[in-house]
């Protein structure tokens, strides 16, 4: 049952991504750019990531999205088609070594893969480990700070002068 | 043959790659960040994939996409601020048009 969930997520996932890339439209790519960061979600629910889930949905596919079509529609009236540049062919032949060669590395190695049942619910746990003094209390606090800095300069050079 | 950790690295790995070719070959600057953002989820099931199969115990790898979204979502406003900055300047959001930094 959860293999045909995933075969039928990463097909979907993999044709709104390359709807994305592909399509002349700039405000359908990001509709199909919403698209992805939804089966991405669900995706994270195969692996039994319940909360990160729920905050793919929170973050991407509301606020994210949200500033992209915002920025599609404040953008748009210059600009309709979305053509490709003059990198196009380099472009598709460095994607595809890439890829050739970490499919290649992902299939030969070994995985020390665990026969543990995963954790669940997951989200008690995860607050534990993000709050506790052992655990990443230093970094939840540098990403407040990363999260101020970033809206200060986000107002900063939207301003009108 | 049933789903394991390799499925989900190689959907992550044929994500990126779609991202990337999407980076290097647009020349729309909306449309590179939207693909940028692709590349962040893509490594984002990579680390959700290690997380549930290698280290089913413990949730660092869950821990870690956590931050990546943070720094993703900071990323995004910042970046779509510029866009927007530069196209009101410049009347354009063509990434071969922005060579003001081009020595």
């Amino acid at each position: 049952m959860s293999d045909i969930v995933f075969w039928l997520l990463a097909i979907v996932s993999v044709g709104a991504a390359l709807a994305v890339v592909i399509l002349r439209d700039v405000f359908r790519a990001a509709l199909s750019l919403v698209f992805l960061f939804l089966t991405i979600a669900v995706l994270y629910i195969t692996l039994y990531a319940d909360f990160l889930a729920v905050v793919q949905i929170l973050i991407y596919v509301g606020a994210v999205s949200i500033l992209i079509i915002v920025a599609v529609m404040l953008t748009r009236d210059v600009w309709h088609g979305n053509p490709p540049g003059k990198l196009r062919i380099p472009a598709l032949v460095v994607s595809v070594l890439l890829l050739g060669t970490m499919i290649f590395t992902v299939v030969s190695t070994k995985w020390p893969t665990s026969t543990e049942p995963p954790m669940q619910p997951t989200t008690v746990a995860i607050g534990n480990s993000l709050f506790s003094q052992g655990g990443y209390i230093l970094p939840v606090e540098i990403s407040a700070v990363l999260l101020l800095a970033a809206i200060l300069g986000a107002i900063v050079l939207m301003r009108e002068k | 043959m049933t789903v394991g950790l390799a499925h989900y690295l190689v959907l992550s790995a044929v994500l990126f790659c779609i991202g990337l070719y999407g980076v290097l070959a647009r020349r729309n600057a909306v449309v590179i960040l939207m693909c940028i953002e692709i590349m962040l989820n893509a490594v984002n099931i990579a680390l959700v994939a290690f997380s549930r199969y290698i280290v089913p115990m413990f949730l660092t790898g869950q821990i870690f996409a956590i931050f990546v979204i943070v720094v993703a979502a900071a990323e995004a406003a910042v970046g779509i601020a510029i866009i927007i900055t530069i196209h009101r300047r410049r009347e354009s959001v063509d990434v071969d048009k922005f060579d003001l930094m081009k020595w």
